[in-house]
C-alpha cells in the first residue's frame, strides 16, 4: 500500500508525461542535462519539505485560508533553494535565472500540497513527495539528455557522438522550437504504448 | 529605435514569453482551443500583468529594498498578484459588469499564470524604471495574447484533420507549437535584440 503512494509518481501518474503539470520548468530548463538535474533536484526539495511542513500544519490551518498558507511555506523554501544555489552554485543560478524562484508557482507543489498532504500523515506524504520528486526529475532529464546529445553531441558536458558532431550539431534541439517538438514526440510515444 | 521601442518588441516579437521563454504554458494549452476562450483570457493577462508590474516594483524600490527584505521577494510578489487578482475581480464585479463577464473564469485562473510573476521578476531583474517595467508588461501580455490567437485558430483547424490516434490532443499540439515557435525564430535579430 505504502509502496504504492511511492511508486505513484514515477510512471503512472509522472507529473509531467501524464499529468501535463509543471510544463513550464520542464521546457524552459531541459537545454542542457546539468541544468534539467539541477531544477530537477531544486524543485524536489521543495516539494519533499513543503508536503513534510503542509502534513504537520494540516490539522491547524482553517480551511478558507489553507491555499495562501500553502503559497507561503512554498514560497519559503524556494527562497531557501534560491540562495543556497547562488552561493554553491553560481553557473547554475545564472543558467536557470528567473526559473528559480519561479518554483514557487510550479504546479506540481502545489497540487501534491492540495490534493495528497493536507489530507494524509507525514510518513505517507514524505513518500508521496519522494514519488513525484523522482518522476519529475526523471522526465526533465530525459529531455535533457536529448536535446544536450542532439542539440550540442554531448551528455554533461562529455562529448558522446564525436567531433564532428559536436562542432556541426542539430542545433534546432537546443533552441525553444525543439524542446516542444521533443514533448510532443514523448507525449505521442507514451500514448501508442498505453494502448 | 527608442529604448521603449527595444523593449517593447522585445518583448513581444522576440523573447516572446510562451514561444521563446516558456512562460504561461498552463493558459496556452489549456484555453486555446476555442478563439473567444483566448481573447478572454489575453484581456485578463494583459489588465493583470500591467497592474502586477507597477505594484511589484512600487513595494520593491519603496519598500523591500531601503529596508533590506530583499529575501521576501518570492513571498511578497505571490501573494500580491493573488491577492491583487481577487481586488481586480471584487471591483470589475461591482463597477464594470460587462467586462467582468467577459472575463468570466479567465480572471481566478490568472493567479496560477506563471507569466505574471515572471514579468514581475524581471522587471526587477533587468532594472526596468516603472515607464520600462509599464512597456514590458504590456508588451508581453500582447505578445501572449496574439499567440493564444493564433494557436487557437490553428487547434481549431487541428480538430477536423486526421491525425495518427497516440498523436491526438496535447501531443500535436506540441509539435504545432514547435513550429510556430521555429517561425519565431526568425525575429531573432530584429532591431538587435538577442534571444
Amino acid at each position: 500500500m505504502r509502496w504504492r503512494i511511492f511508486t505513484n509518481g514515477l510512471i503512472r501518474e509522472n507529473p509531467v508525461l501524464i499529468l501535463m503539470l509543471g510544463l513550464c520548468p520542464t521546457l524552459a530548463t531541459s537545454g542542457t542535462a546539468r541544468d534539467a538535474l539541477g531544477m530537477g533536484i531544486a524543485a524536489s526539495f521543495v516539494l519533499i519539505s513543503s508536503n513534510i511542513v503542509v502534513a504537520m500544519i494540516r490539522k491547524v490551518v482553517p480551511n478558507e485560508v489553507r491555499i495562501p498558507v500553502f503559497i507561503l511555506v512554498i514560497s519559503t523554501f524556494v527562497t531557501v533553494v534560491d540562495y543556497v544555489m547562488h552561493a554553491f552554485q553560481p553557473d547554475l543560478h545564472r543558467m536557470l535565472g528567473v526559473f528559480v524562484p519561479l518554483i514557487v508557482v510550479n504546479c506540481i507543489i502545489l497540487c501534491r500540497a492540495e490534493a495528497f498532504a493536507s489530507k494524509n500523515g507525514i510518513f505517507n506524504s514524505i513518500l508521496d513527495a519522494l514519488g513525484m520528486g523522482i518522476g519529475f526529475t526523471g522526465a526533465i532529464l530525459i529531455m535533457g539528455i536529448v536535446r544536450e546529445l542532439l542539440g550540442n553531441g554531448t551528455i554533461f558536458g562529455r562529448i558522446i557522438l564525436g567531433e564532428g558532431f559536436h562542432k556541426a550539431p542539430v542545433l534546432f534541439m537546443i533552441l525553444p522550437p525543439g524542446a516542444f517538438l521533443l514533448i510532443g514526440i514523448l507525449k505521442g510515444l507514451i500514448n501508442y504504448f498505453q494502448r | 529605435m527608442s529604448d521603449l521601442g527595444v523593449i517593447f518588441i522585445g518583448a513581444f516579437l522576440v523573447n516572446n514569453i510562451v514561444l521563446m521563454r516558456f512562460l504561461g504554458l498552463c493558459p496556452f494549452f489549456g484555453v486555446s482551443t476555442r478563439f473567444e476562450s483566448a481573447l478572454g483570457m489575453g484581456m485578463a493577462v494583459i489588465f493583470v500583468m500591467t497592474m502586477a508590474s507597477w505594484i511589484t516594483w512600487f513595494l520593491y524600490h519603496v519598500i523591500l529594498l531601503p529596508m533590506e527584505l530583499i529575501f521576501l521577494r518570492t513571498a511578497v510578489f505571490i501573494l500580491v498578484i493573488a491577492s491583487l487578482v481577487q481586488l481586480v475581480e471584487m471591483f470589475l464585479k461591482k463597477s464594470v459588469p460587462a467586462l467582468y463577464s467577459a472575463l468570466g473564469i479567465y480572471l481566478p485562473l490568472i493567479t496560477t499564470n506563471c507569466a505574471i510573476l515572471a514579468v514581475t521578476f524581471l522587471n526587477i531583474d533587468y532594472e526596468f524604471s516603472p515607464l520600462e517595467a509599464t512597456t514590458f508588461a504590456i508588451g508581453t501580455g500582447i505578445g501572449f495574447t496574439m499567440v493564444l490567437l493564433i494557436f487557437a485558430s490553428i487547434r481549431e483547424r487541428l480538430d477536423l484533420y486526421p491525425i495518427p490516434r497516440s498523436l491526438k490532443g496535447h501531443a500535436i499540439a506540441f509539435i504545432a507549437a514547435s513550429l510556430v515557435s521555429l517561425a519565431f525564430l526568425g525575429f531573432v535579430g530584429l532591431f538587435g535584440i538577442a534571444l
